[in-house]
């Protein structure tokens, strides 16, 4: 068999199976003797439960609650904090809240059940946007201010002496909202027992997370629980911490009853009832000189967590490290304060709490640009961060940044500077652009502190197999890693095998979240496998090895001052579109990207994941609006929640820069959420151009459009 | 009220017994164990349960299994080892526009009907006989490109 370069093209291995429809997914498993479960939710945002009336069950079914948590056990969810209940005791503060699980052999019969399940609730008033929570509309759901979380940076000089030597102040709010994942396969597990061990098989991805998360409810060890997970279709931080709230109440299910229990959410459970992007507000005070020139910048960065914490801390810390965009501003001032809502928990989704703040500084600068006349793309470069530039967090960057060579490949090949020129402000076609970037792996020293992976290598006669807890979602890992280990081993990718993990027989990893798993999974498989060639010869054995953390990377996690990130990964995009002055339609003409990802270890996985961030980033701002009246999402099925279908964007032109990155396998450095974060931002830019409007939220459907237009008459 | 619907399915003979208003896509996974149609929303909008009924493409979420008595379905089983289905999954494979794939075979589904009516469609003619298939994760640009190396190298093939 021919040995595998890293460069060479291959075809991706879990391809076939999947175009086949042969790859199994969750909701294609089933088990002898196997039971349905469906979810018993609260119907109101927040109050008391006062009484549940469950209707007679015949025999073989059952309803599943918080009484059943055994003794030992504690009602509770272990993601970073243990805030989360696994099901909701004596008061409810979200819609959508688990209450109990209904499980049972026959769906209809769940169905008939579930309808007939009578609960008394003394309703309260709920907060749910962040303007409620701040006013602590209904009493405060979280302490005594509704906080759930709050930080801030702070780089150069006060604020208060920049602001008395700035000729003018420039001072704007920018919202962004709730953001649905729409992974194409909903949320889904199924648990049994096996060899006296509940076993999970479930689409997820952090099999280590559910076992750490659910384990507690029955007072046992993560490791009494072996977590399988099943092909996963389609995740973007979704299904991050989600299963663990799935899986909670099935595993007290399990523990009653005995018996394979399979919980599937339709479309409409998983559009109503599970994590979104959290909801944003940005006000930024910026200092500037008389011609325009940027003295320092104040940020002020709401957060919509939700009714509990889950992961919003780390998303907000990310907010907040992203603020500054990809410049280097000699003053700012950043402080993010996460806020509790009666709304379902906000929760990891592609981009991790950078988008949001990206949107916002891009938009702000693209704003005070317009405002002294200058062009967006001009005056942004001016500020360009540089290697050994400090950062937001007094950290600094530690590799070449190629942003104006990124920028150049854009503006040549997209005609930007003779299209801005020549189109119009308010003509109907416009064309924007936008920088960014994305901190790889987990924040500071995190990867050493908190994760401590580990991979491991096991050869058997010519064959290896990659025993690590990382996870193919669709992003194309299983290849990329296989991939990295053979041109390591200087073998063939067919001689190495990789499944999906189980966490009874590979080693913690850490998550599959936070562009991590090449830039930091990826390295160490290639450390095992440089250990493992050297010693070829010795017949069969194992190499497992720990992360090593790069030296040169100061980081205070109590007071966030250092090197936030190992690296960044950084974007521009560029945006072109044609209004239709009639029905505010937005066409997209024209995509251009760049992107540097260090080195790409397969170029066709990439150039899949650079089309679909960015279809995704355009579909945020332009027409995914996922809207909550009191407490209740509105949009609850694909045919409300509109996301882009073939039609909507042209062929994308995409760029890649060659800057290998130290301390990622053969130069690679994270990329998945990267190509995510930017694109939002050229979109409105080239909208507000051709329509000569400012916009100051996102999404923009044409219907809010139509409304920014009058307000500018 | 219980009725006898007779069908054909992957070339071969089904009768089912039971509610006429049962889905389609719950006959073929559950009575028939056809998994690789996948539900993904339940009500025709994604395009992840689509088969071929007499020829046309249809969401089999939404058809009630009444409706298909004396009808000829093709799922992705019954089209993956034929020459058509081979060189589709060979090009979706090579041309990287597998991700996540839960709507993949939905999608070869799609363009199976398609190049079956157009052998050398354009890729705004791909796009249009895509549209009704949702992809979350490649932004469909290696789809697309993917059913155009399908007619390339099919060529007689989908004539």
């Amino acid at each position: 068999m021919p040995v595998t370069g890293i460069d060479d093209r291959i075809v991706r291995t879990d391809a076939a199976a999947k175009a086949r429809g042969e790859a199994k997914y969750a909701c294609d498993l089933s088990f002898p003797d196997m039971l349905y479960a469906y979810m018993v939710r609260s119907s109101i945002p927040r109050g008391t439960i006062d009484s549940v009336k469950v209707p007679t069950l015949p025999d073989g079914y059952y309803f599943i609650s918080a009484e059943d948590i055994p003794p030992e056990g504690k009602n509770e969810l272990w993601m970073i904090q243990k805030d989360w209940r696994c099901f909701a005791e004596g008061d409810v503060r979200y819609v959508g809240e688990t209450i109990g699980l209904l499980v049972g052999p026959d769906r209809n019969m769940l169905k008939y059940l579930l309808d007939h399940l009578e609960i008394k609730y003394t309703e309260g008033v709920p907060a749910v946007t962040i303007d409620d929570a701040i006013a602590c509309k209904g009493g405060p759901i979280v302490g005594e201010d509704n906080i759930h979380c709050q930080l801030y940076v702070e780089k150069g000089k006060p604020m208060s002496e920049v602001f008395a030597e700035a000729d003018s102040i420039f001072e704007e709010t920018i919202e962004t909202g709730f953001q649905e994942h729409v992974h194409l396969e909903t949320n889904a597990a199924i648990v049994t027992e096996e060899d006296g061990h509940y076993v999970f098989y479930v689409s997820a991805q952090c099999p280590f997370y559910v076992r750490k998360s659910v384990a507690g409810l029955l007072g046992l060890n993560p490791e009494d629980i072996i977590v399988r997970q099943t092909t996963t279709g389609g995740a973007f931080g979704g299904k991050e911490h989600f299963p663990d709230v799935l899986c909670g109440p099935l595993l007290v299910a399990e523990h009653r009853i005995h018996k394979p229990i399979k919980l599937i959410f339709d479309r409409e459970e998983d559009m109503l009832y599970s994590v979104k992007r959290h909801p944003s507000k940005v006000t930024y005070k910026t200092a500037l000189d008389k011609d325009g020139n940027i003295l320092g910048i104040e940020g002020l960065v709401y957060y919509n967590c939700g009714a509990y914490l889950s992961s919003s801390y780390v998303v907000l810390q990310r907010g907040v490290f992203h603020a500054n965009g990809v410049y280097d501003f000699p003053n700012t001032y950043v402080k993010g304060i996460g806020v509790a809502t009666n709304t379902f928990p906000s929760d990891a989704f592609r981009g991790f709490g950078a988008p949001q703040t990206l949107f916002a500084i891009e938009t702000h600068l693209d704003h005070i640009a317009r405002k002294f006349g200058f062009d967006p793309a001009e005056y942004k470069s001016r500020y360009f961060i540089k290697q050994g530039g400090e950062t937001i967090t007094n950290g600094h960057i530690v590799e070449r940044v190629m942003l104006p060579e990124m920028m150049k490949q854009v503006v040549d090949a997209s005609d930007y500077f003779r299209k801005a020129k020549e189109y119009g402000t308010g003509s109907g076609k416009g064309i924007g652009i936008s920088f960014y970037n994305h901190g790889g792996a987990f924040t500071g020293n995190g990867e050493q502190a908190i994760i401590k992976a580990h991979a491991r290598l096991v050869k058997t006669g010519g064959r290896v197999r990659i025993e690590v807890g990382s996870t193919e979602m669709g992003q194309g890992f299983q290849t990329a890693l296989r991939k990295i280990a053979a041109a390591t081993l200087g073998i063939s990718i067919d001689q190495i095998d990789y499944d999906n993990p189980d966490t009874s027989k590979v080693c913690d990893s850490g998550p599959t979240a936070a562009s991590r798993s090449t830039m930091i999974v990826g390295r160490l498989v290639q450390r095992c496998g440089e250990e493992m060639k050297e010693r070829w010869d010795e017949g069969d054995f194992s190499v497992e090895k720990e992360y090593e953390h790069p030296e040169g990377h100061p980081w205070d996690q109590s007071t966030f001052r250092g090197d936030a990130y190992l690296g960044y990964g950084w974007g521009c995009a560029v945006v072109e579109v044609e209004a239709d002055r009639l029905t505010n339609e937005i066409k997209v003409t024209g995509i251009w990207s760049s992107h540097d990802i260090g080195h790409a270890i397969d170029e066709l996985i990439v150039h899949g994941q650079i089309n679909g961030g960015i279809a995704q980033s355009i579909g945020y701002a332009a027409m995914e609006k996922m809207e909550n009246r009191n407490g209740h999402f509105r949009q609850s099925s694909m045919s409300d929640y509109v996301i882009p279908t073939s039609m909507e964007f042209p062929e994308q032109k995409w760029f890649l820069v060659e800057n290998p990155y130290q301390w990622g396998p053969f130069g690679a450095k994270g990329m998945g959420e990267l190509v995510f974060n930017g694109a939002d931002a050229a979109y409105i830019d080239a909208v507000e151009r051709a329509l000569g409007i400012t916009v100051r939220r996102i999404p923009m459907p044409p219907e809010d459009i139509e409304e920014a237009l009058a307000d500018a008459q | 009220m219980l009725s006898k619907i007779e069908f054909k399915v992957n070339g071969r003979n089904t009768v089912f017994s039971g509610n006429p208003l049962t889905r389609l896509i719950d006959v073929l996974r559950e009575d028939l164990g056809l998994t690789g149609v996948k539900e993904g929303c339940g009500e025709g909008e994604c395009g992840a349960c689509s088969v071929i009924k007499d020829g046309k493409l249809v969401t089999s979420c939404i058809i009630p299994v009444g409706a298909v008595n004396g009808s000829e379905i093709y799922t992705i089983e019954g089209i993956r080892d034929t020459e058509k289905g081979k060189c589709l999954v060979e090009s979706f494979a090579e041309g990287g526009a597998v991700q996540c794939g839960f709507c993949i075979p939905g999608m070869v589904m799609a363009a199976y009907a398609l190049l079956s009516e157009n052998p050398h469609p354009t890729d705004e003619e791909i796009r249009k006989g895509i549209s009704g298939n949702i992809c979350r994760c490649t932004g469909y640009d290696l789809i697309v490109a993917s059913i155009r190396l399908a007619a390339d190298k099919g060529g007689d093939l989908w004539a």
